[in-house]
């Protein structure tokens, strides 16, 4: 069965144990190349792009008060005269320059929009962005010509820095291999305070490694793919200054050496993704469902910084490694007890809220108001997945403490499940992958929860992989979809998936690599997903038998696993299926049957340039061949497909989850010898098969029938209702936290008017008194001459009665 | 030599003074306040001179002192009047209630 080298190691096979850990003792020092550079060059790239932006929003700042969008215009005054003498274009408006200038703005539709169109033969490429950020100036008179060189710049310093640290972490990849210690890359003091010494350092050891390689990697992708889908934009260069920031701080939570500095690449991400999610802030949708992102990250914050402080208040260090390293300390808490226990279940609050977990996922569906790349990004691939680099950073912590593994493990299974559900009924297609990302989250944490760090990170890998595919290529449908419906001026929504159908004919890429990132999710052999996800589930059904580290560790502190274990193997094969199953049924309303449109809007979809294809092509070759990575070594069936040596990622990530392995087998003496079967290996591969067979007989007929958005309606009965609106947990959310938050608010408001109106009393009584007293003040001369010799008169005649 | 006694002096430094006393309330003429204060400061440089036998030659000091302030004072106090004046045509102390808050 898979994940028997953890569970060797960890129950102390003692042969395996002692190579393991002499491998991490004795092996060569691992010397980084150039490690600041792989953080410097995105922040160089946000820097840049970032006075870029600013630069092209001052230029675009109109010299009369605006008419319409400051941002606008942002395609240069120049321009106008080479549109003025475009034959094309010479008969439209040969006028005034202020109508030349209403022609640009696309304030008013003329006849030379579409005279423009047929002129500049590329003009629907430029169709670049969901309807939810839909400009309301954005319309096609505007497209084609050259473009200024604000907006061809990033196109070029965005990618290009991501690439230049994507090949310079390949660099230290090659040269990490057979290494076995790794040192902190000191940097500089930087929070010396009393016992509390943070010096801001890297540490780049086989996890942070991992992490890396799928953040330069899949980012360059997903710049690339940017450069297509959002260079029509007004706001292009912000977008890629932005994204460049993210990967700096993405980067910073993954290879800062202690908790301190990956906390502020864990609020940093959390700020660029506020700023993402809402970067069509004008409409308040987009810039609300940033705010919830943000809020709802606050919550899973406070839990990071509890854990911290009691990190620091127990063991009197943050460090991750070094000569003293946190994790080393920690072998001086008691096994399961309530100090380490609270530790972990606070990390764990922090990880729920930055990787959408019940309760806090609420935040990441909403959180698809962004531009598609941005989901791609930094809502499948990359920050969400923090939360199980947290707990996996922290294995040693998370060992010590089964009752809080045991906690992470079901909350993940639940939210597994849950998420699934909901994305059986969802239409948007955007919200399916949204809900699939939190279900697979959802697998991720049940994964590290049950102590199978590797094949937690393993299947956060091949996620990143499958998802961040998926994710493009739904930009690349509501690509197509938006260029066909903004030809037509059709207000319809081009995430819709009851708007689509058929596309296959006219998306044939995006639906090759889509059906090859559904068959990698869905865990069809051999794809990336079936290693991944079947490694999780078979962590499982070994706890059954009390051979994974949390039933060694839950047997320790006197639990029985086994109920515990099964139901947590039997829910992640029914949410497998479940994932099989609407991945099925939006690959087959999206790609399969007929276009729901209408002729000319079919006659309209295309597919993009080579910057939105090529990174689909590439992610869809990793989703086939990144489950090889960790393919189990004593498998029969698997073994077919496997190359080199098996578990190369359990292997690799050794070094890094030895402590973890360490801790239980000092503390757990129960041994449970893992015990391989063939039959969860056959389940996965049926249940995968199984829900996409089940999609395309259930889902294919119904595809024939379903009409397009505005007719037809959302859902049907009670369960379909029920699912469409995900389960009323955010009306829940309303009626019990906003609403009581907000009621609390106006009880505090009232109470601070109270006081405000008492401080405020006693100026308005001063000012009263000062007027009401001014009046003996009449500037004329006799008064006071009188007063003053009344006055006189007193003084002398008081000292006579003396 | 038969001297005035002291009784007189004094009670007509008392009458001078009232008087300008009186004035400087009652009046609304500038020129007739400002004549009402050399009054008073008169009425006071008559009470010094008259006291001066019986208490020493300071009185009479301060009698030119007051002198000089009066004298002063009266530049000072008609070159307001007459700026006053020309403001508004008119001296009548009614008409400046600018020093009002």
């Amino acid at each position: 069965m898979l994940l028997q080298h953890a569970a060797e190691a960890a129950h102390g096979a003692p042969a395996a144990a002692a190579h393991g850990a002499e491998a991490a003792s004795h092996g060569a020092t691992f010397h980084p190349v150039l490690p600041w550079l792989i953080l410097g060059l995105p922040l160089l790239g946000f820097l840049v792009n970032g006075l870029i932006a600013l630069y092209a929003a001052r230029k675009a700042l109109p010299a009369v008060p605006p008419v319409g969008d400051p941002y606008w215009d942002s395609h240069g005054h120049d321009e106008h005269h080479a549109h003025a003498a475009a034959p094309a274009l010479a008969h439209a408006h040969a006028g005034a320059p202020s109508e030349q200038e209403h022609l640009d703005r696309g304030t008013r539709p003329n006849p030379g929009d579409h005279a423009d169109d047929a002129h500049q033969g590329h003009a629907h490429d430029a169709h670049g962005h969901d309807p939810h950020g839909h400009d309301p100036h954005d319309d096609h008179g505007h497209h084609g010509g050259p473009k200024p060189w604000t907006h061809v710049a990033p196109s070029f310093i965005a990618p290009g820095v991501l690439l230049a640290a994507f090949a310079i972490a390949v660099l230290n990849w090659m040269s990490m291999r057979g290494a076995g210690t790794f040192e902190p890359i000191y940097g500089w003091e930087w929070m010396p305070v009393g016992n509390l010494q943070v010096g801001f350092d890297l540490l780049l050891d086989p996890l942070s490694m991992v992490m890396t390689l799928i953040i330069t990697g899949v980012g360059s992708l997903i710049h690339i793919f940017s450069i297509g889908y959002m260079k029509e934009d007004p706001g292009y260069p912000r977008f890629m200054a932005y994204l460049n920031l993210f990967v700096f701080f993405m980067l910073i939570l993954v290879l800062g050496s202690s908790y301190p500095l990956m906390f502020v690449g864990w609020e940093g991400v959390g700020l660029c993704s506020y700023l993402l999610i809402g970067f069509w802030f004008k409409e308040k949708a987009n810039a609300d469902a940033g705010k919830k992102a943000f809020i709802v990250n606050r919550i899973g914050d406070f839990g990071f910084l509890m854990a911290m402080f009691l990190l620091f208040a127990n063991l009197h260090t943050l460090d991750f490694a070094g000569e003293n390293s946190v994790f080393q300390a920690a072998a001086s808490l008691e096994f399961g007890g309530p100090v380490v226990t609270a530790i972990a279940l606070f990390f764990f609050l922090g990880a729920a809220g930055k990787s959408a977990q019940l309760p806090l996922y609420v935040w990441l569906p909403d959180a698809m108001a962004g531009p598609t790349p941005v989901s791609a990004l930094i809502h499948a691939a990359t920050m969400v997945t923090a939360g199980v680099y947290l707990v996996a950073r922290s294995s040693v912590i998370f060992a010590m403490a089964p009752t809080a593994s045991l906690v992470v493990a079901v909350v993940g299974t639940l939210t597994a499940l849950f998420a699934a559900t909901i994305g059986l009924k969802q239409w948007d297609i955007k919200k399916v992958l949204a809900y699939s990302t939190v279900s697979q989250l959802g697998f991720m944490f049940a994964a590290v929860g049950m102590g199978a760090y590797t094949a937690g990170v393993f299947h956060l890998m091949t996620h990143a992989f499958f998802k961040a595919c998926l994710f493009l290529g739904s930009g690349a449908v509501i690509h197509a979809m938006h260029g066909a419906f903004h030809a037509t001026h059709n207000p319809a929504d081009a995430q819709d998936m009851r708007n689509m159908g058929g596309l296959k004919k006219h998306l044939p890429i995006t639906f090759a690599t889509m059906g090859i990132a559904t068959l990698a999710i869905a865990g069809v052999p051999p794809f990336a997903g079936f290693f991944s996800k079947d490694e999780i589930i078979g962590a499982a059904w070994l706890g059954a038998e009390g051979a994974n580290p949390l039933a060694s560790g839950m047997n320790h502190v006197g639990m029985d696993p086994a109920p515990w274990m099964w139901a947590i193997g039997i829910i992640l094969s029914i949410t497998a299926f479940i994932t099989a199953f609407y991945m099925g049924r939006m690959m087959i309303y999206t790609f399969f049957g007929r276009f729901r449109g209408t002729d000319t809007e079919r006659s309209h979809l295309h597919e993009g340039n080579w910057t939105l294809t090529l990174p689909l092509i590439v992610l869809a070759l990793a989703s086939t061949l990144g489950g090889l990575l960790n393919v189990e070594e004593h498998v029969p069936i698997v073994e077919l497909f496997d190359f080199g040596q098996g578990a190369a990622l359990h292997h690799w990530l050794h070094p890094v989850l030895a402590g973890s392995e360490t801790v239980m087998r000092e503390n757990v003496q129960n041994v449970v010898e893992p015990h391989h079967a063939a039959w969860p290996i056959i389940l996965a591969i049926v249940i995968g098969l199984g829900g996409l067979a089940l999609a395309w007989v259930l889902v294919s007929k119904r595809n024939e029938r379903v009409r397009t958005a505005d007719v037809e309606p959302a859902y049907e009965g009670g369960l379909q209702k029920a699912l469409y609106n995900k389960w009323y947990v955010d009306e829940f959310y309303d009626r019990t936290v906003v609403k009581p938050v907000n009621f609390l608010s106006r009880l505090q408001w009232g109470f601070d008017r109270g006081i405000d109106g008492m401080v405020d009393g006693f100026g308005r009584m001063a000012q009263a008194l000062g007027l009401w007293m001014g009046r003996a003040q009449t500037g004329y001369v006799n008064t006071y001459a009188f007063v003053l010799i009344v006055g006189v008169l007193v003084v002398l005649g008081s000292f006579m009665a003396l | 030599m038969e001297h005035v006694p002291l009784q007189y002096s004094l009670a007509l430094s008392a009458i001078l003074f009232s008087i300008g006393v009186a004035g400087v309330i009652i009046r609304r003429n500038a020129i007739v306040l400002f004549m009402c204060i050399e009054l008073m400061l008169n009425a006071v440089n008559l009470a010094f001179v008259s006291l001066s036998p019986y208490a020493g030659v300071q009185g009479q000091v301060f009698v030119f002192f007051v002198i000089a302030v009066a004298a002063a004072e009266a530049a000072v106090g008609l070159a307001i009047i007459i700026s006053v004046f020309r403001h508004s045509e008119s001296v009548d102390i009614k008409n400046f209630s600018l020093l009002r808050w």
